[in-house]
Order: structure tokens, then sequence, then C-alpha cells
């Protein structure tokens, strides 16, 4: 009584190229959610609320106090949505791993757009398009011109558009992480310096990962999680699954390994990692128990898909961040 | 003149280096296009060193440690040999020829044989062209 009430914080979250699954993950907090609105209001948020673009291009610069901006950057609506959210916004957090790192749209970048729409617009067993008819960024009609965005060639993290305050990885991030982390801002609390990765910790999941290692991690052969009974307490490298756990940053809670299913890399590089692929092609390399190059090349065989094995998540911000 | 390529070459302290050290100092004449950086071991040559040479513009990378069973720290050699097959893969998958990468054994009395294959690889990558890394990474659409 007689206290001025604070000035609720604007919060948007908007979707790039994403599954939508960093939404659902602001809705997994449950009823927490009405503690968020309780001191946000929700300014823009496609997936629940009916707020257009043209809406958010009329809010003054700074307006938004703080957006989740989730999935990569794939084509020229999202490089828009990237450039005007960041003008409006005074925190612009990369929320998940698509933002952060790339994500699973990245892999993407194992193929060039020509060959992407040469499979979608020709070759897919569904496809019936005799005159090969591909999407055209504009095209008159008797209403008007129609316009589509630019597919690019490349799949980018969203630092590569624009300026991000910080990175909040997963796929999607812990709910419990994203909820700290907006308590922290609403209350004011000391944020990290800019750039930092949030609701992570600095070290690796091997760290937090409760099942027994040894010093041994000699395998003689790569297996596939379906391939081996996994026996529920040991290491899954030395049991001979590729885990990435040692080349990926903690802060997940190890849900995946607790689940019994290797980790595959989400949370993104420990600090002071450029690129965790190499990281971890490096670790599982030294495993190979054979000092024979041809037998060191048969085990090698085992591992199918390097590149999508060993940079599942960040591909497109990886040193080669795409095929040549 | 010429395409003259780049090539970065690591040569492990022990054997690889001296070896590149004894064709120096016995004056042999080998070609100028392949930049040594001397690493304790061949073992401590990890993926992103060799990654990020071709980032940077290399058109090939050479990677010389010590004769397997000859390694200054008994295993480094094989861990080596390990990551160089892995990457050979890897590398590949990204469009790259396997060429570009390249592992020999040099020990530290071979320096004829060091002069010999900085020659010929300079010439086999001459072969190949320039590597479209530096170029296809730097260009985002």
């Amino acid at each position: 009584m007689g206290k001025e009430e604070k000035p609720k914080l604007k919060l948007a979250i908007y979707w790039a190229a994403a599954c939508g699954g960093c939404c659902v993950s602001v809705l997994d907090v449950h009823e927490k959610l009405l503690d968020v609105i309780a001191v946000a209001d929700l300014v823009f948020w496609p997936i629940a609320i009916d707020i257009k673009y043209k809406d958010v291009e009329k809010m003054p610069d700074g307006y938004i106090d703080v957006t989740l901006f989730n999935g990569a950057i794939r084509n020229s609506e999202n490089e828009y949505m990237a450039r005007l959210l960041r003008l409006k916004t005074k925190i612009l957090v990369a929320y998940g791993s698509c933002a952060h790192i790339g994500g699973i749209p990245g892999l993407a970048n194992f193929s060039t757009r020509e060959e992407i729409f040469k499979r979608v617009y020709e070759e897919s067993e569904s496809t019936v398009n005799p005159d090969k008819i591909r999407p055209q960024t504009e095209v008159e009609v008797e209403e008007g011109k129609l316009d589509l965005p630019e597919f690019f060639n490349d799949v980018m993290p969203l630092d590569e558009v624009v300026c991000v305050d910080y990175y909040l990885p997963g796929c999607p991030p812990q709910s419990e992480r994203f909820f700290e982390v907006f308590t922290a801002i609403v209350n004011g609390l000391d944020l990290p310096p800019k750039k930092s990765v949030v609701g992570v910790t600095d070290k690796s999941q091997c760290d937090d990962c409760e099942r027994k290692k040894t010093d041994n991690k000699l395998v003689k052969r790569f297996y596939r999680p379906h391939e081996i009974e996994d026996d529920g307490e040991t290491c899954f490298l030395e049991q001979g699954v590729i885990c990435l756990g040692p080349a990926t940053r903690s802060g997940c809670g190890v849900r995946c390994i607790k689940g019994n299913a290797p980790c595959r890399g989400c949370y993104g590089p420990p600090p002071d990692v450029a690129d965790p692929g190499a990281k971890m092609m490096s670790a599982i390399a030294t495993m190979i128990d054979a000092n024979d190059p041809e037998e060191i090349e048969e085990i090698i065989e085992q591992i199918d898909d390097p590149g999508g094995t060993f940079y599942r998540y960040s591909l497109p911000s990886a040193i080669l961040r795409r095929t040549i | 003149m010429s395409y003259q390529p780049k090539i970065v070459s690591f040569l492990c302290n022990w054997c690889s280096y001296t070896g590149a050290d004894l064709a120096g100092t016995s004056r042999m004449k080998y070609a100028p296009n392949v930049r040594i950086i001397r690493v304790m071991c061949s073992g401590r040559i990890e993926p992103t060193f060799v990654l990020k040479a071709f980032r940077e513009g290399a058109d090939g990378v050479l990677i010389c440690g010590c004769h397997p069973g000859d390694c200054h720290y008994h295993e480094g050699n094989y861990k080596c040999l390990r990551r160089y097959y892995l990457l050979q893969k890897y590398i590949q998958q990204m469009g790259l020829k396997k060429e570009r990468l390249r592992l020999e054994w040099i020990s530290a009395s071979e320096g004829k044989q060091f002069a010999e294959l900085a020659d010929e690889y300079t010439e086999s990558i001459k072969e190949l062209g320039p590597c479209k890394v530096k170029e296809v990474m730097e260009v985002l659409t």
C-alpha cells in the first residue's frame, strides 16, 4: 500500500527456424507461468498470442525488455525478425540450441540450397511437379504482388546476424533454467557479463554424470545405441556407445544419460572450446584400441556419419560450418 | 608465377622437427611451401588445429611424427594415427579431398626423406589446386 508498483516487464518470444519445442519449454514451467505473467506482459509470442509483425514494427526502439529468440536463421524472414527484435529489445537472449549454435536445422548445411530444392520440389517420393516449379520470392497476381521469404544457402546461428546478449542453450532449454534466468532478470540481480552463456555450469556433462567410469576407455568396436544392451550403470563410452558428454556443457541435469540415452551435445561446447565436434573427435579417436592402420580404419568405419554425429547441434557454428 | 600452395605442417619436437632441422643444417633444398609448426608430440595435434589451418586458408596439412614404436611419450603417435583416420573420414564428408591431409613418419635422422616429402607433397597439392574452404566459409548468404 502506498508502495509504487514496479512496472511490468515486457517479454517477447519469437521462433525462427525452430520446431516449436522451445516455445513449449516455456510452457513447461507449468503453474509457474502464472508467476511469469504476474510480473511480465507478453507483448509478442506468435505461438500463443495474436500480435502481428506490423505491431512489433510500431513499437518504439528498446520497448521490449527481454526477447527469447529461438530458432536458427534459415531465410530472409528469420533475418528480418532478428534485426527487428534486436532493435526493439533491451536484452536479446538466444534461446535454445538453434539460436545458440545452429541446432538440428543446421544439419542442412551438409547440403546446398540447390540440393535441398531439388530434393524437395523434384525428387521426393511424394512430389508431383512436372513443370519443376520452385518457390519464387515475388510473384505478380491479379490482386497485386505476393512475396515469400528468400531461402538462404546457409543456416546460421542468431549471432551471425545480430548482437546477442545472452545464450540459453538446450534442445529445448530446461524449463527450470529458463525460470531461474527469468527470475534473475525480474529481481534485477547482478546479471552476468554480456555474451555469457546462462543457465549452465562451467563443467562438462561427465562431471555431472553418475555412471561408473574408469580410466580404461579403450574399445574395439563402436555401437549405435540400438545395437547394444546398455547395462544402465557403466559410462556409455566404455561400452562403445558414442556419447558427447566430454565435449558438452552441463546444465541440463544430464537428463538424457539418466534416461539411458547417450548425450548428443545440445548444450553446446564447454567454456573456451571453439569447436565441440573437433574436441569430441579428438577424444573418441584415442579410445580406439588398435595401433594397426587397417584395424583402426575398420573400427572407424563403424562411425557411420562423423559429421552428423559430432556436430549434430553445432554444425553452423563449427570451424567448417558447411560442406564445400 | 605459378600457383604456390600453402601447406601447414605440424612436426613433433623429438623426431620429425629434428629431421626437418637436419635437412636444413645439411643444406638440402626443399619446397618453401611447407610452413612448419613445432609441437611437442604428434599426439598433441588436435583435430581443431587441422580444421583451423584449412579455415585460415591452408591448401594442405602435413602431420609428421615419430615412427610407430619410437614415440618419446610411448604412444602419442598412435593417438595421432587414430585421430588422423577419423579426421580423414570427416573432412571427406565435408567435401575436402583426402590428399589434403597427410600423415607421415619422419625420424630425427631422416632429413633427406623430409625434404623429399615436402617436395613431393607440394607437387601433389599443386595438382589439386587451391582449397576452397576459406572462400566458402567467408561468404555468408
